[in-house]
């Protein structure tokens, strides 16, 4: 016998644990209470929803507010939620607007560069992954079954497996350390073009029979025809990659080594792991933190529905 | 862990028009080719090979970009890294000229069964892992689940707000959140000062390397962490000592599971909502009425209809906590007395710190075989019970999946 758990349980829910039916009587009863809602029952749910979502979000406001804060006191009072002295030292320095050490944190060039990678990652995902999911779903050529086995191999390799050998291949082909190399392997990942195949796979096909008798050549029916139905797919797939590269690590990590290649992600992490000579600098390290997240945290609550749509889709409420 | 959010194919895709006998198929072999799209099939048809060497120039051109890219970023490095395991190698010259030496499987046999350091260094980054993932796939699931049904209540006002704090963790990148966890569980840091409040002294997490085995044995009494039990430190198992086997994961290691568990657990929630409303209403309506408790019909409705989720979850669970990098980067490097190394960051500071291309090749397949035998026995698990693919955009087939009791 189970003892009910908090969220499974009913008034008094520990004696009704017989098998059997019960009294029509008491059912009635049940049902009626169900229908009133359970006050008990509720209170309990939203405290404990609400204890959790304040664990979620305690990192988040901590991590703004001690981004506000001078280094002593962002040691001394880590929890406390009024800055003092209120400070935006952090802001100034990581922009290179006067302070100490103006240069120590090259926080433009890092923005730069994680701006100029996602732009190139995320319009050449998006193109090529629909080029190619459109192939596997639609043209009927020799090879295709293969090719798709091959994405679905590759889907399931783990990246991080390929951290040494992705540097030993940048490394023969000559870009190690440049922006080529950066950039062209994450051009086209297998997971999008899964998911593209997939969708193309349910659009109907009168709709591209009739381009066709109509005289349009094929990448014609693509681009004219097929892909403006896409749009949902093309917006999932536009933020997860957008997504995708800006929060990337491992592959910039091993595809670059100088510092005027590196990005939000490596480079803080370069700061964050590296040398603690001058303090710990946490509200410094905290600002970076928080500035790097914006942009994905903006496109998120921006496009939460989509987020959570794709999330959901194909669930056909019954 | 390229964790959170990487594409692993778990990502469910908006479908404008209901796919037509849509099966998805599931990543991994054996996947269907799906509905349509193949005309004349045994061979060319009338119209076959004329439509077919058309569209063939046309199919390879689109399919270029995706196989010039993934061949060379993705397959050639598993080939190159298979050829380099086998070599003794710097980096510095050609690993295909003759240059570095070949030693067959010795990087293999240095780290599985040989009497040196690089052996008890691996098997510390194994035990280390696995202690993560013995912790963090279990609750991570759970409270995903959890929090998934607590946010599916009907009753529930609010959902959205919820649903945006839970899930946006998971959004954020893995270096942002690992600041702000480094800066919160300071000696001297948030938790700490929350823990003050509550009367419990924290401990100094990350340079506190007792396991946590052994330090609440120790808090009641039964052993000393400081002092190995002679019986457990004298004798051993591929090159640790049993005392080091069953410590636990360390201090430190606990709060890189706390991470883990709270920047994943939105993820899957989402997945769990999306199987939750296809779970039929009416069915667990049916169940409460027919008598059942709450739990008694979660346990054989609700869970039953979305089992092929729970599965799911639970091997992205599994292939995410074997790759753990990101966060010991930017955390700890391994530290404290290397009870938070990882294979996956042995092998890059094998590589990038040692330039022992060789063993650090070595230790990346290692670890990918640990990883592809974790995922072949979930899908035969997952196999034995479903037979249609496992993508979040399924729908669960709850009827007939259980019995619906009927009263007698």
């Amino acid at each position: 016998m189970n003892a009910p758990s908090t969220t499974a349980a009913t008034r008094g829910g520990t004696d009704r644990m017989s098998q059997g039916t019960r009294p029509p009587a008491a059912g009635q009863g049940r049902r009626k209470s169900r229908r009133l809602g359970d006050p008990f029952l509720r209170t309990v749910l939203y405290l404990l929803l609400a204890g959790v979502a304040l664990l979620y979000l305690l990192p988040f406001v901590i991590q703004i507010v001690t981004s506000l804060k001078t280094d002593p006191d962002a040691a001394a009072h880590p929890l406390s939620l009024l800055p003092d002295p209120f400070s935006l030292d952090s802001y100034r320095r990581l922009f290179g607007l006067g302070g100490a050490d103006a240069d120590a944190v090259p926080f433009t060039r890092w923005l730069a560069n994680s701006v100029l990678v996602t732009v190139f990652i995320t319009a050449g995902r998006v193109f090529f992954d629909s080029l190619a999911g459109y192939a596997l779903a639609r043209l009927d050529f020799r090879g295709r079954t293969v090719l798709f086995q091959g994405v679905l191999v590759v889907m399931s390799v783990p990246g991080v497996v390929l951290l040494i050998p992705k540097f030993l291949v940048l490394n023969e082909l000559g870009i190690f350390d440049t922006y080529a190399g950066m950039i062209i392997p994450l051009l086209v990942d297998a997971a999008g073009v899964f998911i593209m195949r997939q969708f193309f796979l349910s659009i109907p096909k009168e709709v591209e029979e009739a381009a066709k008798i109509d005289g349009a050549s094929v990448f014609r029916t693509f681009w004219s025809v097929v892909l403006p139905m896409a749009r949902p797919a093309l917006i999932t797939l536009t933020i997860l990659s957008f997504q995708g590269s800006w929060n990337e690590f491992t592959h910039f990590l091993v595809a670059t080594q100088s510092p005027q290649y590196e990005t939000l992600t490596t480079g803080l992490a370069h700061l964050v792991s590296g040398s603690l000579s001058a303090g710990t600098q946490y509200p410094l390290k905290l600002t970076a933190a928080l500035l790097s997240t914006i942009p994905v945290a903006a496109l998120f609550f921006f496009f939460q529905r989509h987020f959570v749509r794709s999330a959901n889709s194909g669930a056909v409420k019954q | 862990m390229t964790r959170y959010g990487s594409g692993d194919g778990a990502v469910a895709f908006p479908a404008a028009v209901p796919a037509r006998g849509g099966t998805t198929a599931a990543p991994g072999p054996g996947a269907g080719e799906g509905p349509g799209s193949r005309r004349g099939r045994g061979g060319p048809g009338r119209r076959g090979t004329a439509v077919r060497d058309h569209q063939g120039r046309w199919g390879w051109l689109f399919t270029t970009p995706m196989v010039v890219v993934l061949g060379l970023f993705l397959l050639l490095p598993i080939g190159m890294a298979a050829w380099v395991s086998l070599l003794k190698w710097d980096g510095q010259s050609n690993p295909f000229s003759g240059a570095a030496d070949f030693v067959g499987v010795r990087n293999y046999a240095d780290l599985l069964t040989g009497p040196g350091q690089d052996r008890q260094l691996f098997m510390t980054s194994i035990r280390n892992n696995l202690y993560y993932v013995i912790l963090v796939v279990p609750l991570q699931t759970v409270l995903s689940l959890g929090l998934a049904l607590a946010v599916h209540h009907r009753r529930v006002k609010g959902k959205g707000f919820f649903r945006t704090v839970f899930y946006f963790p998971s959004v954020t990148s893995s270096i942002a959140i690992s600041t702000v966890f480094l800066f919160l569980f300071q000696g001297s840091g948030a938790v700490n000062a929350l823990l003050k409040w509550v009367g419990i002294t924290g401990p100094k997490w990350f340079t506190d390397a007792h396991g946590l085995v052994w330090s609440v044995l120790g808090l009641l009494g039964v052993v000393d962490p400081d002092k190995p039990v002679p019986a457990l430190a004298t004798h051993g198992f591929l090159g640790l000592s049993w005392w080091d086997w069953l410590s636990g994961p360390s201090i430190a290691m606990c709060t890189l599971i706390v991470l883990a568990v709270w920047t994943t657990s939105g993820t899957y929630m989402l997945m769990f909502l999306a199987a939750l409303q296809d779970v039929p209403v009416e069915l667990e309506e049916a169940a409460l009425l027919d008598g059942a408790n709450r739990w008694q019909s979660f346990r054989n409705v609700t869970l039953p209809a979305i089992r092929p989720v729970v599965f799911l979850v639970t091997t992205l669970g599994l292939i995410g906590t074997w790759q753990v990098f990101d966060a010991v980067y930017v955390m700890s490097q391994g530290a404290p007395a290397n009870t938070t190394l990882t294979p996956a960051y042995l092998s890059y500071t094998a590589g990038f710190q040692d330039a022992d291309y060789g063993r650090a090749a070595a230790i990346a397949f290692i670890l990918l075989a640990i990883i592809l035998v974790m995922t072949l026995i979930q899908r035969l698990l997952l196999r034995e019970r479903y037979r249609d693919g496992g993508s979040t955009a399924r729908r669960p087939r709850a009827r007939g999946l259980f019995p619906r009791r009927r009263s007698s």
